[in-house]
């Protein structure tokens, strides 16, 4: 797949998808629609949980934008490292982190992935390479930036990559990460979660020019993919990766896509024109794997069946973890001993050569 | 031992331990073949090439986010803002990110940022501030100023090999002005006050160029045996080097260039003040700068930062109450 502009890729919104599937084995795309519909069922089981007042605070997912990190993720080799936002928890999924740490990690326990020190999905599990995120966004790309950086300094074949959303294109961190990134043309791929609306507000109030076509004035190529479709984003995100491994600097990856509920558990998103949402819904990310896995001939209702159950006893181990114990309120604030650095984190795409492979 | 300027000494760490640690590297604006604006990464890029001598893009957020980036992936950065003002423009990466990100999960950011701070020299509002109290309020960073040539060296080497993010605040009036007996080979100078001069009837408290301005206050004080105290570390404070020097005097004036509220010194105040109260024998004195940004005219930046003489006039004061 050459990359796309921006107009092209508009136009043809499916193009990606078709192009290679050579790259993806049954196996992988089974494996794709399983952390989608992994995801979906933990942020559906933590959303009830919440309004039965089993998660403090507020809550964020990432409902019909299952396909963005998931995809994403995916094209991951287990040395690259990763940055994600609030509605990317398939990210983590991809890299390993277990649903009952997570679903603990809501609850504020203490074997959630943070020990109840922080919530939602502003988590990052360190053995797994994956850098958790800040509430400011989207300070994470310059964070990716210098992760990258540090790979290029070394001399090593590997990439940085973080997720951000439209809203956050229209602070001065994107604009230095991206100046930067190209400038020094790192291997760092920047994915553009474009989901239509930045809390309340939508695109024509944040830019005047879409922010994929930036890319070109820092240097580099910015590419537009259906972001409701895992192996599209997967595709895009892997020719990317290749790119950046061939040392020919950083990808945008804008991946179009649909917040289907409020920007937090509170929100009623009255803002959203219901035709709108309607027709989103009917591009739903996951109904589209599972038209493709079914054609493949998986039973499709069987691993919805086994994803559930998965989420069910880990919601029950969850539940019945402790809460943290107040004394640790005071405990680490600064680190002791040798630094360890980001750990290798799970790659599931069979594409990755053996070498590439953990130790 | 050699004798070297402040700002050799901080050079000649940076050069030690780049030498010895493949892990450590330096970036900024304007660091590389210029050597830096105040010349501290001068010869650098000859020495250690461009890969770890990096000149950034004018991006102070992206100076420091780099930085977490690199650390959290096996590197040992140090980041010079050109001027210690600068860093506000990168102030949301080094509280949000750096500062919170082992407290959350765990995970070990260690780096160094690099602040040519202070004033003296008409830098007017924007190239003169002390900002360490900012740094202070925030949970996870250390924030280390040394006043001498050997500590610069022993202080920098020790926020480098620290695991956590170390703001080191290298004052720009002491860079040519100060010069002392640096020892040879890389050591570490502990993160603790040291006492600068011994004495019995009252403590000064100051780090930075206040210590040098405290020395020359108190040198000839009417006979008076004053003690100065250097803290070199506000973040740890070293809590028992001020309670026991206040325990000797009973007496304590506290200096910060700083702006007076919340400067480092009205957390010195406080904690003497909660710990130490039975111990007093006249009020905690404190000399700072009034908090007005730094003007930039001669009378009016003096009228601010704290003179040897308004120094030494508190001293005068409490010795007599
Ligand atoms: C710098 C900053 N300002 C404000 C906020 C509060 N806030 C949280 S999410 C959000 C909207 C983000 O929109 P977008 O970047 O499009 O991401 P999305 O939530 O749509 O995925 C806002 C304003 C924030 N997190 N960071
Ligand atoms: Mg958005």
């Amino acid at each position: 797949m050459e990359a796309l502009s921006p107009r092209q890729a508009e136009a043809r919104p499916e193009r990606a998808a078709a192009d290679e599937p050579a790259h993806l084995t049954r196996a992988d795309r089974v494996e794709l629609l399983r952390a989608m519909l992994l995801m979906r069922a933990i942020e559906a089981r933590a959303l009830t949980l919440y309004r039965q007042g089993r998660v403090p605070g507020s809550f964020y997912d990432g409902f019909g934008q299952e396909a963005v990190s998931v995809g994403a993720a995916f094209a991951l080799g287990p040395r690259d490292r990763l940055c994600p936002l609030h509605r990317d928890l398939g990210a983590h999924l991809v890299r390993g982190v277990e649903t009952t740490r997570i679903l603990a990690q809501y609850m504020g326990r203490a074997s959630g992935v943070t020990g109840g020190r922080d919530g939602n999905v502003h988590f990052g599990d360190p053995s797994v390479g994956v850098m958790g995120m800040v509430s400011m966004l989207p300070d994470m790309m310059c964070v990716a930036t210098g992760m990258a950086m540090a790979f290029k300094l070394r001399g090593e074949a590997r990439v940085a990559l973080t997720w951000f959303g439209d809203g956050a294109t229209s602070r001065g961190d994107f604009h230095e990460a991206m100046n930067w990134a190209g400038v020094q043309r790192l291997p760092v791929v920047f994915v553009l979660e474009n989901n239509q609306f930045a809390y309340s507000t939508p695109l024509e109030k944040q830019f005047a020019v879409d922010p994929v076509e930036r890319a070109r004035v820092y240097g580099f190529p910015g590419v537009t993919v259906d972001g409701n479709d895992a192996e599209a984003v997967f595709q895009a995100v892997r020719v990317a990766r290749e790119r950046a491994l061939a040392g020919e600097g950083p990808t945008l990856v804008e991946a179009v896509t649909m917040r289907m509920h409020g920007h937090a558990a509170h929100d009623d998103m009255r803002y959203v024109p219901p035709q709108l949402l309607a027709e989103w819904a009917a591009r739903d990310p996951i109904e589209r794997q599972e038209r493709r896995v079914a054609a493949l001939g998986v039973d499709v209702e069987a691993l919805r069946a086994e994803v559930d159950a998965e989420v069910e006893a880990a919601a029950a181990e969850a539940l019945a973890a402790p809460l943290p114990d107040p004394a640790d309120a005071t405990r680490g604030v600064f680190a002791e001993g040798a630094p360890q650095p980001l750990g290798d984190g799970r790659a599931p795409w069979s594409g990755f050569a053996p070498a590439e492979a953990p130790a | 031992m050699a004798t070297m300027t402040y700002l050799e000494a901080i050079s000649d760490a940076l050069r030690e331990e780049m030498r010895a640690d493949e892990r450590v590297f330096v970036m900024g604006e304007d660091v590389g073949a210029f050597g830096g604006a105040f010349k501290v990464t001068d010869g650098f890029v000859e020495e250690f090439g461009e890969a770890r001598v990096i000149d950034t893009p004018l991006a102070e957020a992206a100076i420091v986010g780099a930085a977490v980036g690199a650390a959290v992936v096996g590197m040992r950065p140090v980041c010079e803002m050109q001027f210690a003002d600068f860093v506000a423009c990168g102030f949301d990466q080094l509280i949000n990110v750096a500062g919170k990100t082992h407290y959350r999960f765990g995970l070990a950011v260690p780096l160094v940022v690099r602040l040519p701070s202070g004033g003296g020299f008409s830098g007017g509002p924007f190239h003169s501030q002390s900002p360490e109290a900012w740094f202070m309020h925030a949970p996870g960073l250390k924030v280390v100023a040394p006043s001498t040539p050997a500590d610069a060296k022993g202080l920098l080497t020790a926020a480098i090999r620290d695991p956590n993010p170390v703001v080191f605040l290298e004052h720009k009036h002491l860079y040519r002005r100060v010069k002392g007996e640096v020892p040879a080979g890389a050591y570490e100078t502990p993160m603790t006050a040291r006492i600068a001069r011994e004495g019995s009837d009252l403590t000064v408290i100051a780090y930075g160029a206040m210590v040098h301005a405290a020395l020359e206050a108190t040198a000839d004080l009417d006979g008076a045996s004053v003690e100065v105290l250097d803290l070199r570390s506000l973040v740890p404070l070293d809590e028992q080097a001020i309670l026991a020097s206040v325990a000797k005097t009973s007496k304590v004036v506290i200096v910060d260039e700083a702006n007076e509220t919340c400067a480092a010194g009205a957390q010195v105040a406080a904690l003497i003040a909660e710990r130490a109260f039975e111990q007093l024998d006249g009020p905690i004195r404190r000399v700072a700068t009034p908090d007005v940004p730094i003007p930039f005219s001669p009378p009016l930046e003096q009228a601010t930062i704290p003179s040897v003489e308004r120094i030494r006039d508190a001293c005068r004061d409490l010795l007599d109450y």
